[in-house]
This record gives C-alpha cells, sequence and structure tokens, in this order.
C-alpha cells in the first residue's frame, strides 16, 4: 500500500524526522488558509498523488504571493498530472500539500528497502540528491553507499555517522543527519514498510538536516497490525477495477491488452499472460483466483474482467491440485451463465477430476472452446481475440 | 536417494487442529507412507488430544522429544508463523517447512536473523511443501500428478510448479523430489541450495528450475551451475509480460528499480549453460531433450 506525501510527512514527524511545515488542501481555500498559517514569504504548492516525478510533470510549483498559491491552487486542483510513472493517461489531482519554502543549500538522497540477498533491511543513500536516483546508480554507482541494519540493534551511531559523511553531510550537522536516519529507521521498522525514500533529502542555509519529500510503501501482508495506515488509503489512488477485485480476496492487475485471463497460482497466472504473448496477443489482466475459488469468486472474477471495455476473449486456465476441476468447471459455466458472456471463451483444465470437469463444460450448452495444453489455450484464445472461428 | 525427506521421515504438524491444517494432514497422511511419516501434531493449549489418532503437544520440543520427528511442517495463520518457525528452530528440528501465506516481511527478516548459526533449514513460507514421489509428501501439492523417477524440480510458485511436474510425469518420466521454495522476498533456501543437493544425490539425473520476476536468486543458482552442475538443467521464467512496479500475486514477484526481470534473469541463465524456454507448455519436452 501507498500513500501521500503529506501523510508520509505526518508519520515522518511523528517519528522526530524534519520535515518543512506545511498542511494538506483538498479545496482552493483550505490551501488559501495553509498559506495563511503558515506565513511568507515564499510557499511551495505540490500535487499529491501516489507517483514520482511531479515536479517535472508541473506538479510543484513556488508561489511568492497569497494570491499566487490561490492562483495555483485553482490550476492544480482537477488537473491530469502526467509524469513517467503515471502512464499517458496521468492521474488526476485531488489534494495539495502546500509548504513553506525551504532554503536549499544541498540536495541527498535517502532510502531505507529490504535486501533481498543480504534479508536485512539496507539504508542507501547519496550525495545525488533530487535526480532519478535509478540513473545515479546506472552511470555512477559509486556515489551510491550502503549499510545494512541488524534488525535486533537497529541503525547503529557509527553506521549513521558513516553515512552522512560519505554522502557529503557538512561535519557540523552530521549527528543532525545520524539523528533522522536513526528516526528514519524506526518509522520503516515500526509501521512495516517496504520502502521509504527521501528525495531529496536536504540542507537548508541555516543549518539544518530536512526531508523535502516522503515517499512511503508498506508491506500488504503487515497491515492487518496497522489501521491507522490503513486509514490512510486513498482509493482514488487506485485502479477501481483492482480495489473491486480485492474485495472478493482476488488478486487483479489490470493491463492494457484485450484478452482477460483467470488462473489459480500467481506463477501460472504470470505463465497464462507470457503464452499469450508469446502466440501473438496481449493479456487484458493479472487474475490469481487463489487456491480456494468458489463459484461466486469465479462469477466476480468474470464481471469484473468484463467491465474491461477492449476485452475480446478470455481464456481460463486451472492446473486443479486441492481445487477440483469440476467445481472451477461447474463455476465457470454458472459464472458464463450468469453474466451473459458475450466474448469467446477458451478454458484449459488439467489435474484432479479433469475428465469430469471437461464433461461440464462440454455438457453446459454453452460455446466453450476447450485446450488441452497451455500452449494450445494460448493459441486458440488468441484466434479468437482477433476474432477467427475456432472450433468449441 | 531422494533430497531432504524419504518414506523413513518423521513429520510433525505444527496448527494441526485449524482447518488447513487438518485437511492437509489428512491428505498427506494418504499418501504413499503417509501413514507412518505424521507422527505428531503441535497446537498450543491442545496438548494431550488426537487428531484422528496422531497425538498432539503444545509445542514442538514436546512433540520431538516424544516422536524422534526431524522434520516440521507449518500452516499456522500468518501473524503466529513467523513465531513457529523460531520455535522449531529452537527444538533442533533439521527442516521447517512453512506453507503459511502472508507473512510479514519485518518478521520474517527477524526470524532468519535467528537462524543464523542454526542447524535447521527452512523452505518458504508461502510455499506448497515439497515431495519424494511414493515415498512421502509434505505439503499441499496434490499427489497423484507425481511419479517416481529421476527428474529434480525446483520452483517459487506452486502451481507452475504442478504444471512442470505433470509435464514430466505425462512424457513417461518422473521426479525425485520437487521442492517449492515459496514466493516471498525473505524466505528460506533458495534455488541454489536446492540445486546443490539435486546435484549431490546420485537419483536425479537432470533438473527443472522454475523462477519468476523480483530478486536475483535465478541468476545466482544460474552462475553457480555454471562452474559446478554435473547434470542437464533447464528452465523457465515466468513474468516476461510483468509490468515494472506491480506486484504479481506473489510477495517477492515485482520488478523493482528496473531490476529483476524476467528476460535479465534468462539472458544469465542461457549464458550459463541452461536451457530455457519462453514457453511454460514445453518445459518437460525441453527437459527431455536436454537428457
Amino acid at each position: 500500500m501507498n500513500i501521500h506525501e503529506y501523510q508520509g510527512k505526518e508519520l515522518f514527524r511523528k517519528y522526530g524526522v524534519a520535515t518543512p511545515r506545511g498542511f494538506p488542501a483538498f479545496s482552493v481555500e483550505e490551501a488559501v488558509d495553509a498559506a495563511k498559517k503558515l506565513g511568507g514569504p515564499v510557499w511551495v504548492v505540490k500535487a499529491q498523488i501516489h507517483a514520482g516525478g511531479r515536479g517535472k510533470g508541473g506538479g510543484v510549483k513556488l508561489a511568492r504571493s497569497i494570491d499566487e498559491v490561490r492562483e495555483l491552487a485553482t490550476k492544480m486542483l482537477g488537473m491530469t498530472l502526467v509524469t513517467h510513472q503515471t502512464g499517458p493517461q496521468g492521474r488526476t489531482v485531488r489534494r495539495l500539500l502546500v509548504e513553506e519554502g525551504a532554503d536549499i543549500k544541498k540536495e541527498l538522497y535517502a532510502a531505507l528497502v529490504v535486501d533481498r540477498v543480504l534479508q536485512r533491511v539496507v539504508l542507501m543513500a547519496s550525495s545525488e540528491g533530487g535526480m532519478d536516483i535509478e540513473e545515479v546508480a546506472a552511470k555512477t554507482p559509486e556515489k551510491i553507499h550502503k549499510v545494512a541494519i541488524d534488525p535486533m540493534k537497529g541503525l547503529e551511531d557509527a553506521q549513521a555517522e558513516d553515512i552522512a559523511k560519505k554522502i557529503g553531510v557538512p561535519a557540523n550537522l552530521v549527528p543532525q543527519a545520524r539523528d533522522l536516519f536513526k528516526s528514519l529507521y524506526k518509522c520503516f521498522d515500526e509501521c512495516d514498510c517496504s520502502l521509504t525514500e527521501v528525495n531529496p533529502l536536504i540542507v537548508t542555509g541555516d543549518g539544518r538536516v530536512v526531508a523535502l519529500d516522503a515517499k512511503l510503501n508498506f508491506d500488504d501482508n503487515a497491515l492487518f497490525r496497522h489501521p491507522d495506515i490503513v486509514a490512510m488509503r486513498d482509493l482514488d489512488e487506485e485502479d477501481p477495477a483492482e480495489v473491486e477485485a480485492s474485495k472478493f480476496d482476488l488478486n487483479y492487475i489490470q493491463l492494457d491488452g484485450d484478452i482477460g485471463c483467470l488462473v489459480n497460482g500467481a506463477g501460472l497466472a504470470m505463465a497464462t499472460m507470457d503464452t499469450i504473448k508469446l502466440f501473438g496477443g496481449n493479456p487484458a489482466n493479472f487474475l490469481d483466483v487463489g487456491g480456494g475459488a468458489t463459484t461466486e469468486k469465479v462469477t466476480e472474477a468474470f464481471k469484473i474482467m468484463l467491465r474491461n471495455p477492449k476485452l475480446a476473449a478470455i481464456l481460463v486456465n486451472i492446473f486443479g491440485g486441492i481445487m477440483k476441476c469440476d467445481v472451477i468447471a461447474s463455476g465457470v459455466v454458472a459464472a458464463a451463465k450468469q453474466v451473459g458472456l458475450k466474448v469467446p471463451l477458451v478454458v484449459r483444465l488439467e489435474g484432479t477430476n479433469v475428465d469430469l470437469g471437461k464433461k461440464i463444460l462440454a455438457d453446459s450448452g454453452l460455446p466453450i472452446i476447450s485446450a488441452n495444453d497451455m500452449g494450445d489455450a494460448a493459441k486458440k484464445v488468441v484466434a479468437a481475440a482477433k476474432g477467427v472461428a475456432v472450433a468449441a | 536417494m531422494s533430497i531432504l525427506i524419504d518414506a523413513n521421515t518423521k513429520v510433525i504438524t505444527q496448527g494441526i487442529t485449524g482447518k488447513t491444517g487438518q485437511f492437509h494432514t489428512r491428505m498427506c497422511r494418504e499418501y504413499a507412507n503417509g501413514r507412518n511419516c505424521f507422527v505428531a501434531g503441535v497446537t498450543p493449549g491442545k496438548g494431550g488430544q488426537d487428531f484422528e489418532g496422531i497425538p498432539i503437544y503444545n509445542n514442538v520440543k514436546d512433540a520431538k522429544a516424544a516422536t524422534g520427528a526431524t522434520v516440521s511442517v507449518i500452516y499456522v495463520p500468518p501473524p503466529y508463523a513467523a513465531a513457529a518457525i523460531d520455535e522449531a528452530v529452537d527444538a533442533g528440528m533439521d527442516l521447517v517447512i512453512c506453507i503459511t501465506e502472508g507473512i510479514p516481511v519485518r518478521d520474517m527478516i527477524r526470524t532468519r536473523y535467528k537462524m543464523q548459526g542454526k542447524k535447521t533449514r527452512l523452505i518458504g513460507p508461502n510455499c506448497p511443501g515439497l515431495i519424494t514421489p511414493d515415498q512421502i509428501k509434505i505439503g499441499i501439492m496434490p499427489g497423484h500428478i507425481h511419479r517416481k523417477g529421476k527428474i529434480g524440480i525446483v520452483s517459487r510458485s506452486g502451481t507452475l510448479t504442478y504444471e512442470a511436474v505433470g509435464q514430466v510425469t505425462a512424457l513417461g518420466l518422473g521426479q525425485s523430489s520437487a521442492v517449492g521454495i515459496g514466493g516471498d522476498p525473505v524466505n528460506g533456501l533458495k534455488h541454489i541450495d536446492v540445486m546443490k543437493m539435486f546435484n549431490d544425490d546420485p537419483d536425479t539425473e537432470a533438473v527443472i528450475m522454475i523462477g519468476e520476476i523480483g530478486g536475483s536468486d535465478e541468476e545466482s543458482a544460474a552462475r553457480w551451475v555454471k562452474d559446478h552442475m554435473k547434470k542437464p538443467v533447464v528452465g523457465f521464467i515466468a513474468g516476461v509480460t510483468a509490468p515494472p512496479g506491480k506486484r504479481m500475486g506473489h510477495a517477492g514477484a515485482i520488478i523493482s528499480g528496473g531490476k529483476g526481470t524476467a528476460q535479465e534473469k534468462l539472458s544469465v541463465m542461457e549464458e550459463c549453460g541452461i536451457k530455457v524456454t519462453r514457453n511454460p507448455a514445453e518445459m518437460g519436452k525441453l527437459l527431455k531433450s536436454a537428457l
């Protein structure tokens, strides 16, 4: 789960990570009020969407008067912001963050991530703040410094100071940076973050180390113990089909092709998409119905896929293990009848009770195209999506 | 021979009284020598009771002392599953197989930290378990698709493992052991660890390695294969079409910062002499051609 920058900064402040003063605004009036509360002479108006690259996209602007804040807020609220992370369709801006202007002397970078090889949380920092860190990593990897954190001891003073020095924090501010890094880790650890990124982390003209941005992602598996964080979820930032699917415990990701896929198991679901692509088609979605798919779940899955106006055909690929093929077949037939399926449906069943499952499909009277293996299924669904008649 | 488990392995089920634990303990007990293998269950507070004749203990230590079991399998719900692994490690089990999906990464980092220097090996979490056909099945895979044979299978995904097993069986070959190492970012045995065991197992002739986007475990295994493996290895990587930054079902299946793409993994595997296919329907055929 992701949250907005202003929410991330609220969490930061709770843990003692220095941030600029600022207030969220959902309307132009709130933005103006926020600016008045902050006092001047310079404000920053920042569009709040769950995507990076907002500055380049025109979502971060400087204002030198209250009128200018009003003008910018009017322009930004409701605008479609396109960045390299939003895709060409962009995102609608519904929330703003109005902050005091910062006197930036130096821009640095700091992040906490889980290193899968070390199986530890790693503090990663660089002197090259304000830039695309992937680019820094590719071009000048020597400018990225990392330290692995012992989960029992937490980030140690010496480690934090060492990193601060390496990224060019002035000597007199090293203790400040050390404390900031330690607070940052405490926040990461206690909130079950999967990523915390501060880009840029700045040194100000008056000698302070401040988090000018805040990007936080959380481990979905740990949300059960953080109701306060779940409350920050903004459904406007998520794909409506994905939100709908999550209500039924379906793992669904919208893609831009025209062939819907319904599969059991995440690995097999990815492999099914890959096979469709291999035979010249484009998957419309990733969908893992999981091990305990019921008729209701399969029906909801069909409904969600069918909401996609581009959908040209559906492929159901099930390797029945604990989940029996006859149960899945009954579910598919019931779902297809209930939703009034208007696109070709290719079904490949394998595993437990496969013959019974195939018989249920054949006896259903529905024009279901049966396939023998994944390759066969992919070929048939790609042809069907292109409007080629495929024998049932 | 086989790797890690055989017909003589004695197993404790942690979380035996939960719905999942009950169902799969029953299924495992019915498979091959399962009746002799599944010797104990653990559910705190239910010690002294039994599950269909399998004695239940309050903790792993007591269950181990009473039965001599060396392996435990965990079906405990996610909030308590890491602690269940810790308990099995502290009790000195040789092998712990954690089926549970959805354990917080923070918990697993601490559990893996505590496992340092301990003898216990961990498979999973978020995995189907492992099987040595006609001897023993520990986990949630369908037993009947397997056939005794000489092909080792190691995979991060459950149903994709079944897919490979099904293809191998359909070709008239069989499996020495099939191991699902799980789809989480912080886990126990990696592809490389299982690959080493298959290399040392005289009854494994070739290996199918199945990976997916995220992390770099497949690359490490491939590099090891290049320098040390004496047997043919073929592979498949799921997620060529997965968009970056999106978690594809498994907690660990995500391309982040441009790293962990299927293409990158496939390239390294090919460079290291592993034959790969982009068509998962042909994993079995590719394996057969490599024998």
